[in-house]
This record gives structure tokens, sequence and C-alpha cells, in this order.
């Protein structure tokens, strides 16, 4: 089983994401599970999404406490929450940022890679320019570093479930997809 | 069709196969995206229901009581306080014979004001006469309401189906959506009896003096000793149709167990990854979930645990002054059994407390090490 925790802030689109990601898998023919943070979220507050994934029906029905792998949508929740707690040795960190992945000290543990989404929603007109809705485009930096998913699956999951402007947010994940640094 | 949905909508799409005549809901706090789907496709015309909106959870229960009394398919959800301001009313379906579904997403019930899961909302309506029916996954989630449509309009009595806040309600997972054909075949239209209909005048629910009123009661006892069987056969039928039933009690790995969890609910789930752990180690563990809460499945729940040595319930609920619900259930439907086993009543995950595997393996290791329950339910992970 994979599992995979999304952090970003409320209006970011951090839910989405993990329900695009998952519905991508499940198109691929795995199995999934995808969950926000049990609670009640606000604005610009911190949010954290999840995703699992395996090969058989997922009976565990709990919380996610130490994830394969992470998305950071917001680089200064770096600051703000202890983001890497739990997170398994060898793990990717996928951040949207548009420094390289060097500059963040982050434990030698993990992987790092990095992708510019807030200036690729921004390009595509993906919400307001002063808060970016990045989701769709981080998902194809993750898709590209951790081959857990493929882009065509990702394709067909932001059609499926992103409600307004389907295209630009393909473009925006295609766009990641190519610009993502590790 | 497959499709990842989490378990509030996958209601939603049950609701609108079963072809439901009207929707009545309460649609703020402590609402759901249930309802809120389902006036979506009110709206775009894809279920032709009319969705009254009301202004309480009484009225929801009221309006879906009278449309119901008129012949209709009636369908409302809510949630915790929600339900619990439903009360007075679920007696009244349940008097009233009317087959009316509701869904409940189990939420504890404040002070502290809390949203997360916990069962003492829809346990707290035992004794209205409602059939309770409480899900796994959202699959199951979907599947129930079709079943429950069904169950409760041979049976003339109202079902909740109930199903875990955030832990089902707000998670996603494939879900099988059967066709509107396939729906069609297995749940016909709603036919009633009789009906409020001022063409064919008849008297409803009139004063019943002593001298009736007991054979009133005696008649709900025997439709809900009836709904045991109706809905085994329902069960059955609905796999015959989509190849997927549950059962009324469900047993994992129970049959060489001395040693058994019971659960009901979303942490039976994470209870069989912990039972599968055990059974590599050679422990000989089992899991009985309960699916049907009311009418209560005694015999089959006797018959299963009869030969195992001690069970562990895991109730994440509480009745203040006795214990756990599930729990004191399964005590009375066990005492006619000449060897019984040992009951140890774990109070857990309250407020949506977390139920992770390392608390079941913490429930079971003290099952392991304990020959006898303490009085008393066992407040489980609790802070000093």
């Amino acid at each position: 089983m994979i599992e995979i925790r999304i952090h970003g802030r409320g209006g970011q689109g951090a839910v989405i994401a993990s329900k695009v990601l998952a519905t991508a898998v499940f198109l691929e023919g795995r199995y999934v599970q995808s969950f926000p943070s049990f609670g009640v979220e606000r604005r610009g507050a911190p949010v954290t999404a999840y995703t699992r994934i395996d090969d058989r029906p997922i009976r565990l029905r709990c919380q996610i406490y130490e994830p394969d792998h992470l998305i950071i949508l917001d680089p200064t929740l770096i600051q703000a929450v202890d983001v890497t707690v739990g997170l398994k040795p060898g793990g990717w960190i996928v951040i949207n940022s548009s420094r390289p992945a060097q500059a963040f000290a982050l434990s030698e543990l993990f992987r790092v890679a990095t992708v510019d989404a807030s200036a690729i929603a921004v390009r595509h007109r993906l919400g307001p320019v002063t808060a970016p809705i990045v989701n769709t485009a981080i998902l194809g930096a993750f898709a590209r570093v951790t081959g857990l998913v493929g882009i065509e699956a990702l394709r067909e999951a932001v059609r499926d479930v992103v409600p307004v402007k389907k295209e630009a947010n393909v473009a925006a994940l295609e766009e990641a997809y190519n610009e993502v640094r590790s | 069709m497959r499709k990842v949905l989490m378990g509030n909508h996958a209601v939603s799409y049950a609701v609108r196969l079963a072809r439901a005549d009207v929707v009545a809901a309460y649609p703020i706090t402590p609402q759901t995206q249930i309802v809120e789907m389902l006036s979506e496709f009110c709206a775009e015309g894809s279920l032709d229901a009319s969705f009254i909106k009301v202004e309480s959870e009484h009225s929801a229960m009221a309006a879906c009581i009278g449309a119901a009394s008129a012949g209709a398919r009636a369908f409302t959800a809510t949630s915790s306080h929600g339900l619990l301001l439903m009360h007075e009313m679920l007696h009244w379906a349940a008097g009233a014979r009317l087959p009316i579904v509701l869904v409940n997403v189990n939420r504890a019930v404040g002070p502290g004001w809390n949203v997360w899961t916990e069962q003492t909302d829809s346990l707290a309506q035992r004794d209205t006469g409602l059939i309770q029916i409480y899900c796994e996954s959202n699959q199951e989630a979907l599947d129930s309401v079709l079943q429950a449509f069904r169950l409760a309009e041979t049976v003339r009595l109202p079902v909740m189906v109930v199903l875990d806040a955030f832990i089902l309600s707000h998670t996603e997972e494939p879900v099988d959506v059967p066709s509107q054909e396939e729906v069609d075949a297995f749940l016909a239209r709603y036919e009633p009896a009789w009906r409020l209909d001022p063409a064919d005048p008849r008297a409803f629910n009139m004063l019943v003096p002593p001298e009736h009123y007991m054979e009133l009661r005696l008649l709900i006892q025997k439709a809900m000793d009836d709904a045991l069987h109706v809905a085994a056969e329902v069960d059955a039928e609905y796999g015959r149709h989509f190849g997927r039933s549950y059962g009324l009690v469900e047993a994992y790995r129970l049959d060489d167990a001395e040693l058994a969890l019971v659960t009901a609910g979303a942490s039976s789930g994470t209870a069989r990854v912990v039972i599968d752990e055990l059974r590599e180690q050679g422990v000989p563990a089992g899991l009985l979930r309960l699916r049907l809460f009311r009418p209560f499945p005694a015999e089959p729940v006797s018959h299963l645990l009869a030969g195992v040595r001690k069970v562990g319930v895991i109730d994440r609920n509480i009745s203040f002054g006795q214990g756990g619900i599930f729990a004191a259930e399964l005590k009375a439907a066990l005492y006619h059994q000449p060897q019984r086993p040992q009951v140890f009543d774990f109070v857990a995950g309250l407020g949506g407390r977390d139920i992770t595997p390392a608390t079941v393996r913490g429930i079971v290791g003290y099952l392991l090490e304990h020959d006898a329950p303490p009085t008393g339910p066992l407040w489980w992970e609790v802070k000093a």
C-alpha cells in the first residue's frame, strides 16, 4: 500500500487534488481511497488531504500517520507546520515553488522535487492571481517524479473530477509534468 | 459503472436509483452532501422528486410522514443533533407503519461541540421502531439504501441506514453504481396497501384506547421479527441481482476462533486488517461484524459466538451509567447460551478519536492477558 499526504491551505484545492489522484490511479485499475483531514476547514488555514493506493481492496479505515510521499501546495507551510512528520525514508516531497529543490533544507532521507505550480496556474488562469489554484498542476509534477500514475490517466481524471476549466487544468498538469525539477 | 465516490454521494446515487418521490431535508448543519447532491439531481431533472426544504429535522421527518402516508417513496438524511431533534417523529413514522428511508451520518453529540464520528446518535433511536443497518464501506452504503426501501416497504417499518462521519461520508473510494434498469428490476414502484387519498377517505392515526393499543404495539414487534428474515431475503436477492450481499451479521475468520472482536461500522475494516495479522502470527482470532442492530440478530450472533472463549466489543458509543450499547445487546443475546463467552466492553473512538490498527492490537492484547472482564466498560486509549 502506498500512502500520500497533501499539504495545502484552504482554497488551494488539496482535497480535489487527492480525489483527482485517486481517480487517476483507479482508472489504471488499482484500488484507492482518498479523504480530507477530518474536520472543519477555513480558507487560508493549513489543510491536509490523503490518498491511499493498493493492488487490492483497501480495508484500513483510519488516518494516515506514516505517508510514503508528500505533496506541498504552499511552500510557506514548511515553516508553519512539521510537514515531514511520519514521512518514510526515501519518500518524495513535491513542492510548489519557483526555487530549486536544493533550496529547501529538508532531511537527506527524503527526495525533493519542485515545480512553479503557482506560475503555471496563473498562466492558465486557474483561480485569482493572488491565490491561484495549483492542485492540478502539481499532480503533473508528482506523477513525473514518482511514476505512480500515468499522465494519460491524470488527464482523464482531471476532466472527470474538476468542475470548471477542464482543458486549462489539463494544460497546467502537462506543463508541470514537463517542468518539474529534482 | 464503477466510479470513485464519497459515502455521501454513494447514498445520493442510491436514492436517485430508487426513484424516491419526495426528499425532505433541513439544508444546514449538521446536514451532509447527501441532500445537496439530491437537490442538484432534482434541479437538473435527473430525479423526478419533490425536494422539500424544511425548517428543522423534526419537520423533515414530518414531511416524510405526510408524503409516505399519501403513498410516496420518501427519503431524508441527517446527522447527530438533527437526528436527535427528529426523535419524536421517528416514533410516529414507525407507529404509523410508514416505509420511510433515513440515512444518518454518525456524528458525536455536543457539548463539547464535535462533528466527528460516533454511534451514540443513531443508537439513541434504539426504541423508536426503526430498523437500523450499519455500513462498512461506501459500496455497502449504496447497496444498503436500495435494500432499505425494499425491506421498509415489505415489513412497513422505517429503516435507518447508518454510515460513519468522514471515515465513510467524506472518503472517496471505488463504488459500483448499478444501472437504472438493474435497480428497477430489483425495486418495483411502491404500492401502499392504503394511502391518504380524498377519493378514498379513511381514518389514520386515531385515538387508540387501552383496549386496542397493546395489540398495535405487538404488530410492530411482529413486523420487527419478520424484518429479521425479510432483511436476509432482501439481501440474498440483492446478491442475485447485483452480485453483492452482506448478511445480517458477518463472520470473518471466526470458524475456529477462540477470541473474537465485535464491531459495527467502518472500524470493522481496520479490525479485519489486524485479524489477518493475528492469524499470520497463529493467534486464533476472528471478527463478528454487526450490520443489523434493530431488529437485533440475536440468533446468528449467539450461534456464531458459541464456541468463542473471549469476545471484545468495540463500542464507538456510550450509554452513560451502563457502558457500550452493542456490548449490552450482545450480552443479552448470549444470556441463554449454556456456554457463554466472556464479553469485554471496550469504549473507543468517541468523538472521532481515531481507531487505528494499534488501537485494535491493544484491545486484542488486553483480551489475551485477561481471563475475565472488569465490572463496567473499559474506556480505551483515554488520557489519564
